[in-house]
């Protein structure tokens, strides 16, 4: 697959950066400006110094020709930077913006982690690109034109030879490069599975420990280095011959160029002036074109992240006005099937419930009983049927306006790397201090938060890292009460506990769900005793819907 | 403690054996240097003196050099970077195998993810510190050396104005990179933080911001955070062209000091233009010093972690047979924190069904712990917690039981933890590959997956921690059964579910790091107490569940 050096979408997705590709031109252009009189001046200076002169115009004229290039080196390096810089931050921006506007059934799965390392670490190989690359490419394009013209001016026929050899660099590069991409490509994959298994390897330490392999892992992880390096070095080997390649093409070049003067310089044909000129400036019209070639490995990886997000962010979709106020009322599904790519979740499932009741689903796992809070919750559309909420069809209906009446306790709650304050706040952020203390002893979580040194601003770590599933579980509780909504939602809130928070998790509940409406999905069952009203789901249908109680 | 010798002579000393091919690259890319700058100084000497119109014969020698180094200067850059590469590979392979070693040895629990790809990119610093500090920065060492010596035999006060430049570039406009990046990361290091764990928040926590209506305001925070990011990279994009700018501005006025030290020195004019494009050349060179002190600067921190990870201590696999008893086994995590265990004494009859239960945080998997360590894995392993399935096929996950396993050792193991049908509806079969830490896998197959590993161990005391977590309550009892019964030695069970635990032969009950309880299962719920309590809850609830269902 051969990728184009510069993604068109950048300029229509990120418009701020269209100023600063403009000035990476007109840098470009002035280099060009710079290297020829630079080499103007030294020609000079070196033609006088031949006479045994001293030529000092020439020799201020190179050292600000110098002074110059300096500037405008320093320029490319910080207008590419800030580029770079403000790209990353608008693709952030927007990748994780176009999770929010197509909500969570998007993103589940694989397609989170996808995007969490992408906007995450992954977009930081774009540095590479527009610090590396960019200003490479753009010099590869400015500075041989530049030098042509001088050429043209001073000497045309050494211009016409550097005009007839110039499109070999591409074109070698072009046949070499691909047949170099394509084993590079081919190895990428087997060079980032090595990477990976070393770290797979550590985070198993304690498992290969307890199985007494240590030691022999230890001879495993040499080989399998020893492997990296021997598949390494024959990606390398492609990729050095080409450059190697290219460079000869060039110093052929400039010994075409060079020979015809020289010859000429004996005859008598051309001073020496013009000679050093032609001789320093050959070798620049090739070198740009060398070099954005050499860095265009290194800026793969950058493009593939651009190619990515791209990919991802796409366009988004255009979904109808939707804002119908949901007024409070019974929440009804009308013949509502619900088909993934793997598979039907729902067939045809109609149920009604009322304001008050208290609804325990259960059924084997798989069978679609989150699917069916999914569906209430708004994050899951149905393929055909309705889901109604007082009478207004979600599908129309202002989402975040119906979901201020809902309060959720997923199987797994994430929680945020801020202050366990915070995230008990997610969903009521305005609460008093004195409102989260009543929220955290009504999920039996005080003791504790009250036996960690730093309280409620204790800090969690990445996906809530340091605390316990039961503390994780008793947490998401605490939010359900602090949003005090009048519908509640939960999904197996007892999942993996042992029985003595079970036993605490379920005194809570029911306090929570006292007097609210309450759709509770029970795997375990304890919580059938909350229940005045129990579903069963299997295979996607509901097959029984009885009230507890009544003869069975 | 000892001043231990700085992390750079540590990763050194590891690349004794290779010293030899990292030599051979170093002087590869001097040599690569040096023919660029004889090739320029060459053939400006050829031109100035073409213009006086020779005999074609006085300039023979010349035209063959210019070509002999055009052509070698391409040659060599290719074998240096060759020699370069392959022995600073061999000098990673050895790096890895170190660091796995050292890690391995340290009984630590497992670490997080960020902790683990911080160490991939710290071996990553080896390598750059070889092949982008010390190849190079030798090599500009030694082109500025001979250049300087070169320049001395042509004419002293040029080598002087020649000496100066190159004492800007070498030395002068390194030191402040060392001095100057060393501050700017820093204050960038804890900004950088937040983009990562943003991304992971909104994606893996998108539907519990969209259910609290928090997806809005968290989106803002963590742009307003990127945008902050993206300030502070600008700012300090300032300094860092800085730097290469720098390099070339202090390069440039070199050439016209030596042409004039060279001209008032009264040396020859065809010598002068020679000094001149070898200043140039030269200076050059040296200019890559500036980027390697930069690089060595970012690569410090890097190099410093991995250093101390350098010297595994011997490794010695778990030997010893199986115990039969436990005794007044105490265990403390912190030394002024309370005990995890407290005195516990655990008998194992051979071929006994032992039950650990009790309220979490009892220490039931602390016991296991210091059951598994206390010999070699053939005779007390099994499934502990947090058992890795690792980014390999299903067979190279169970062979790791038993390395001598057949397939249909490998069936049965799998038959026994309810694995069978689901191994023989992939297409792959045994060779399926199951995922970073079997991401690939439901959480049920991945939870029988690391039981039929423990089962395929067939070790004299089988250890299970809570081996049915993940399952639904009729297959968690199919399975349990089925590797009991399976089980050929003692079995020592941790579970919360204490159905299943009637058939076996002792049962003890933690709390806080004690044993409150023990006794028959019989016995256990007939005696008032935490056994009686969990047992009643558990069944009232189940029967009621079952009935429902």
């Amino acid at each position: 697959m051969s990728r184009r050096p510069f993604d068109p979408r950048l300029l229509r997705r990120v418009p701020a950066t269209r100023r600063q590709f403009s000035a990476l031109g007109a840098l470009g252009i002035a280099a060009g400006v710079v290297v020829i009189a630079q080499a103007t001046a030294l020609a000079t200076l070196l033609a006088a110094a031949a006479d045994g002169r001293l030529d000092r115009p020439a020799l201020a004229a190179f050292v600000a020709a110098v002074a110059a290039r300096a500037g405008v080196v320093w320029g490319q390096g910080v207008v590419a930077a800030r580029a770079a810089a403000t790209v990353k931050a608008a693709l952030r921006t927007e990748l994780l913006g176009s999770v929010g506007t197509r909500g969570p059934a998007w993103v589940a799965g694989q397609r989170a982690g996808e995007v969490a390392t992408l906007a995450g670490r992954g977009l930081d190989a774009l540095d590479a690109y527009f610090t590396g690359y960019l200003p490479q490419l753009v010099l590869s394009v400015t500075v041989p034109v530049a030098v042509l013209a001088r050429l043209t001016f001073a000497d045309w026929s050494s211009a016409l030879i550097v005009a007839v050899t110039l499109p070999l660099i591409p074109i070698f590069g072009a046949l070499l490069g691909w047949q170099a991409q394509a084993a590079t490509e081919r190895q990428w994959r087997r060079l980032s599975m090595l990477g990976g298994h070393f770290l797979d390897m550590v985070a198993g330490l304690p498992t290969l420990r307890a199985f007494g392999r240590v030691r022999a892992q230890v001879e495993v992880v040499r080989r399998m280095a020893d492997g990296h390096r021997v598949a390494t070095m024959r990606t390398l080997r492609i990729a050095f011959l080409s450059a190697l390649a290219l460079e000869l093409v060039a110093t052929l070049s400039v010994a075409l160029v060079a020979v015809p003067v020289g010859l000429r310089l004996l005859s008598g044909g051309l001073t020496l002036q013009t000679a050093l000129l032609v001789l320093l400036l050959a070798p620049e019209a090739y070198l740009p074109l060398r070099a954005a070639g050499a860095k265009f490995h290194a800026s793969m990886e950058g493009l593939s992240a651009l190619d990515q997000s791209f990919g991802l962010i796409g366009d988004p979709p255009a979904r109808p006005a939707a804002t119908a106020s949901v007024p409070a009322g019974e929440i009804r599904l009308e013949r509502v099937t619900v088909e993934y790519e793997r598979g039907v979740a729902l067939r045809d499932v109609s149920l009604v419930i009322r304001p008050g009741e208290r609804v325990a689903l259960i059924g084997p796992s798989g069978a679609g009983k989150s699917t069916l809070l999914g569906l209430v919750l708004g994050f899951v559309t149905p393929t055909s049927g309705r889901v109604l909420v007082g009478g207004v069809d979600l599908a129309t209906a202002d989402l975040d306006g119906w979901r201020r009446q809902l309060a959720w306790v997923p199987q797994r709650a994430h929680l945020f790397a801020s202050s366990l304050a915070d995230n008990i706040r997610l969903g009521a952020r305005n609460a008093s201090d004195e409102q989260v203390r009543i929220a955290l002893k009504a999920a039996v979580l005080d003791e504790v938060v009250d036996a960690l040194p730093d309280g409620l601003d204790t800090v969690l770590g990445e996906r809530g890292h340091g605390l316990s599933s039961g503390q994780r579980q008793r947490l998401a509780l605490a939010r359900a009460f602090l949003r005090d909504a009048q519908i509640l939602l939960l999904d197996e809130p007892t999942a993996r506990l042992d029985a003595a928070s079970e036993a605490a998790v379920l005194a809570a509940t029911r306090r929570l769900v006292a007097g609210r409406t309450a759709l509770l999905v029970a795997h375990r069952p304890a919580l059938l005793a909350e229940a005045d009203r129990v579903i069963r789901v299997e295979g996607g249908r509901v097959t029984a819907d009885s009230p507890v109680g009544a003869p069975a | 403690m000892s001043v231990s010798p700085s992390p750079e002579r540590r990763v050194l000393r590891l690349a004794r054996p290779y010293v030899g091919r990292l030599l051979l690259a170093g002087v590869l890319a001097a040599g690569t240097e040096l023919a660029g700058l004889a090739l320029m100084a060459t053939a400006t000497w050829l031109l100035i003196t073409a213009a006086g119109q020779p005999p074609v014969a006085a300039l023979t020698v010349a035209i063959v050099s210019v070509r002999a180094l055009a052509i070698g200067r391409g040659v060599l850059r290719y074998t240096e970077r060759l020699a370069g590469h392959d022995a600073v590979l061999r000098i990673i392979t050895e790096v890895r195998a170190r660091v796995f070693a050292t890690l391995a040895a340290r009984r630590e629990q497992a670490r997080s993810g960020d902790a683990l790809s911080r160490l991939v990119s710290d071996v990553d610093a080896v390598q750059d510190l070889l092949l982008r500090v010390l190849v190079p920065g030798a090599a500009a060492a030694a082109v500025g050396a001979l250049a300087l010596a070169g320049a001395t035999a042509v004419s002293p006060p040029a080598a002087l104005a020649l000496a100066g430049g190159l004492l800007v570039a070498g030395v002068a406009l390194p030191a402040p990179p060392t001095a100057q990046t060393r501050r700017p990361p820093d204050r960038a290091a804890p900004r950088r933080a937040p983009p990562p764990a943003d991304a992971i928040d909104l994606t893996h926590g998108a539907a519990d911001l969209a259910a609290f209506g928090a997806t809005g305001t968290a989106l803002d925070a963590a742009s307003g955070r990127a945008r902050e990011l993206a300030t502070l990279e600008r700012r300090l994009a300032a300094g860092g062209g800085g730097a290469a700018g720098a390099g070339v501005r202090a390069a440039g006025p070199t050439p016209p000091a030596v042409v004039a030290a060279a001209h008032s020195a009264g040396v020859d004019g065809v010598l002068v233009g020679v000094l001149a494009v070898g200043t140039l050349a030269a200076v050059e060179a040296c200019l890559a010093l500036v980027t390697a002190a930069r690089q060595h600067t970012e690569l410090r921190a890097g190099l410093r972690r991995v250093a101390d990870l350098l010297d595994p201590p011997a490794l010695a696999d778990r030997t010893g047979d199986a115990p039969t008893k436990l005794r007044d086994v105490t265990v403390r995590y912190r030394s002024d924190g309370p005990p995890a265990l407290d005195g516990v004494t655990l008998d194992l009859p051979p071929g006994h069904r032992i039950g650990i239960v009790g309220p979490s945080g009892a220490g039931k998997s602390t016991l296991l712990r210091v059951l598994a360590e206390s010999a070699a894995p053939s005779a007390v392993g099994g499934l502990l917690a947090d058992a890795h399935v690792f980014h390999a096929t299903v067979r190279e996950n169970l062979v790791l039981g038993r390395a001598d396993a057949t397939d249909d050792d490998l069936a049965a193991a799998c038959a026994t933890a309810g694995l069978l049908d689901w191994v023989r509806e992939q297409p792959d079969g045994w060779d399926t590959v199951v995922g970073e830490d079997g991401g690939q896998l439901s959480g049920g197959q991945r939870q029988r997956l690391a039981l039929a590993r423990a089962v395929l161990l067939d070790p004299a005391v089988l250890v299970l921690d809570e081996p049915t977590e993940g399952l639904d309550p009729s297959a968690a009892d199919r399975v349990l059964a089925a590797v009991v019964a399976g089980a050929r030695g003692t079995v020592v069970l941790v579970t919360h579910r204490l159905r299943g635990l009637a058939g076996f032969d002792h049962i003890l009950v933690l709390d806080s790091g004690r044993v409150v309880q023990q006794g028959r299962h019989a016995e256990l719920v007939e005696a008032p107490g935490w056994y009686r309590d969990q047992w009643l809850a558990q069944e009232t609830a189940e029967r009621g569940y079952l009935s429902a269902a």
